[in-house]
């Protein structure tokens, strides 16, 4: 027993140790609906970084939801790379040591190289007539969006109703869990993850409108037809950023900086910004902003610092076992 | 032993070091809230009902294929494992669409008010069919070894075909039973690929015990996400001892009358 462990210890020392060559390859860990995107940006990525370097890589890419991913990659899934849809998930691999706690000053626009909000997708024609927050609360409406207790996309959606109803109601906070729960009580079916909130609403035709990132709105409307759905832009919604970090303790021992580095920076790039817009993300650059200004409407946004106080706060407050999400979720 | 305790015990242990490390206060609080009353509730009620079923299914399953010669038998034999085999969330999935209001099933019976999505029923349903193996794969081996010499003795001696089933093979198959019925429902109990997808997971309503911990897990609330695991194990436990109870029993009862 004692030598197999020694040996055990021994084969996992050897396992650990880092490695000189820049490796060729490298893993980004993602969240649920960026599979296309991240593709997309993957396939125009590796010619460029050739043609610069000379040297041919792979990005691998892993796709679950955010705090799933932030869990593993504490336990040890060796990501490279984070892309992101919650900054309090990028917060934790702060806390476990795996990023630098300047990590959002690494990178342009707090580290977010594009957004988007939450929005609606409704039915074609909008059989029932669905054209803000507020008709989501009446009695002949079922709403599907994530669980926001195991989603990013679910929890943006969460807080973007509960800004307008702070609005609509004037901080009134009786009012506004009563508007919530009215609201999380028209939720026929929690799935566990955005891509799933899709599915159900497509595939298996529950519910009349779906909340969920306006890129995947959009996505799914320009895949399935504009006639069978059409999005709905709420008068006012949630900037949600998409931030981006090097895992400082992975690419530190595999040697892959270098490459984590110019793989993000490339998220930033004309190129990149471009991709980004074409599968419907809202980006910072200029140009490419204006060139796709008829894709992406007008919306006034709030914020989560201006709106809530920040990640930590909304964590603590809201999202925390019983806190006030448990209260409009378990008040069903 | 040594596999055994470095694939079982150790994980076990540490899952229970991760529990040892909350006082018995915090630990009662997680384990019974009224969330995880509800879980456990819904949890365990759609066990029991998937094992019921797979009882009855289950034995008719393994009595066709040890009693009777037709085409296509092994390619049914071969079918059982199935569910072994698929990964359990590919099980959901199909299960979902197929009883969704579109769906081959869902279509005929939503109509006549029966909801099988995001119900108990659904959840029962997933449960059944990620364990319908347990039940086959205990009871044919002893099915089959149950002596042809012994049924016929007994109906020259007048028993008629359906006192030869219940005083000849069903106490012989009895333990056997019992143990693919208890194993079923203790697979039942922690089922969460299969689950997720047909549950709905509305809190109190349809949300497993299994998504429950993933739920903590996701909160990094590596304890509470422990100690009801540590549920889960107590109640696997308290069902395998039954089985071992109901053998023992059923080993007694069989040398008093044999």
């Amino acid at each position: 027993m004692h030598k197999l462990l020694s040996a055990a210890v021994a084969a996992l020392a050897i396992g650990s140790a880092p490695v000189l060559a820049q490796p060729t390859d490298l893993l980004n860990a993602s969240y649920d609906i960026a599979r296309e995107i991240f593709a997309a940006q993957n396939e125009a990525f590796v010619p460029v970084y050739e043609a610069e370097t000379g040297t041919a890589v792979t990005i691998n890419q892993s796709h679950a939801g955010t705090s799933t991913q932030a869990r593993a990659i504490l336990e040890g899934l060796p990501a490279d790379v984070v892309t992101f849809n919650q900054v309090t998930d990028v917060e934790r691999l702060v806390e476990g040591g795996f990023v630098s706690d300047d990590w959002q000053s690494e990178f342009p626009n707090n580290a977010s190289p594009f957004y988007s909000l939450p929005a609606f997708l409704v039915r074609g024609g909008n059989p029932k007539n669905i054209t803000d927050w507020g008709d989501l609360a009446r009695d002949d409406v079922q709403v599907i969006f994530p669980n926001p207790k195991t989603s990013g996309n679910g929890r943006y959606t969460y807080l973007a109703a509960r800004a307008w109803a702070n609005e609509e109601f004037g901080g009134d906070e009786a009012q506004v869990e009563e508007y919530l729960t009215k609201l999380f009580s028209n939720v026929p079916v929690f799935e566990t993850g955005g891509r799933g909130a899709t599915t159900a609403f497509t595939e298996r035709q529950l519910g009349d409108v779906l909340i969920t990132f306006e890129a995947e709105v959009l996505s799914v409307r320009d895949q399935l037809g504009a006639e069978n759905y059409q999005p709905v832009i709420p008068s006012v919604s949630l900037l949600s950023e998409f931030p981006v970090a090097i895992v400082d303790q992975v690419v530190d021992n595999r040697g892959s900086r270098d490459l984590a580095k110019a793989y993000l920076d490339f998220l930033y790039t004309t190129e990149g910004q471009e991709i980004a817009a074409g599968h419907n993300h809202r980006v910072n650059d200029e140009t490419v902003a204006a060139a796709h200004a008829g894709t992406f409407p007008e919306v006034r946004l709030v914020t989560v610092e201006d709106e809530f106080g920040g990640w930590a706060q909304v964590t603590e407050e809201h999202f925390a076992d019983g806190g006030l999400l448990d209260r409009v979720f378990l008040n069903q | 032993m040594i596999y055994l305790t470095l694939i079982i015990v150790l994980p076990i242990m540490a899952m229970l070091l991760k529990v040892g490390g909350m006082g018995l206060e915090e630990f009662w609080r997680i384990v019974a809230s009224n969330r995880a009353f509800a879980a456990y509730r819904v949890t365990i009620s759609a066990a029991l009902l998937a094992t019921a079923f797979n009882g009855a299914f289950g034995l008719l399953l393994a009595w066709v294929l040890t009693r009777y010669e037709f085409p296509g038998k092994r390619m049914l034999d071969a079918l059982v494992d199935l569910p072994f085999a698929l990964p359990t969330a590919v099980a959901g999935l199909v299960l979902v669409t197929l009883f969704s209001n579109t769906g081959w099933y869902g279509q005929l019976l939503e109509p006549n008010g029966i909801k099988v999505n995001y119900t108990l029923v659904g959840i029962a349903i997933a449960m059944f069919f990620t364990s319908v193996p347990f039940v086959v794969r205990t009871v044919q081996p002893v099915l089959e070894e149950v002596e042809g010499g012994l049924e016929e003795a007994a109906a020259t001696l007048g028993a008629s075909r359906w006192q030869v089933f219940t005083r000849v093979i069903w106490p012989t198959i009895l333990p056997a039973f019992m143990a693919g019925c208890v194993l079923s429902f203790a697979r039942s109990l922690g089922e969460f690929g299969a689950v997720v997808f047909i549950a709905g997971n509305l809190p109190g309503l349809t949300e497993v015990v299994s998504l429950l911990i993933f739920i903590r897990l996701d909160e990094y609330n590596y304890e509470a996400a422990a100690a009801m695991a540590f549920v889960m194990l107590l109640l696997a436990f308290a069902a395998l001892l039954l089985t071992n109870a109901l053998q023992v029993w059923q080993t007694h009862y069989a040398n008093r009358n044999g």
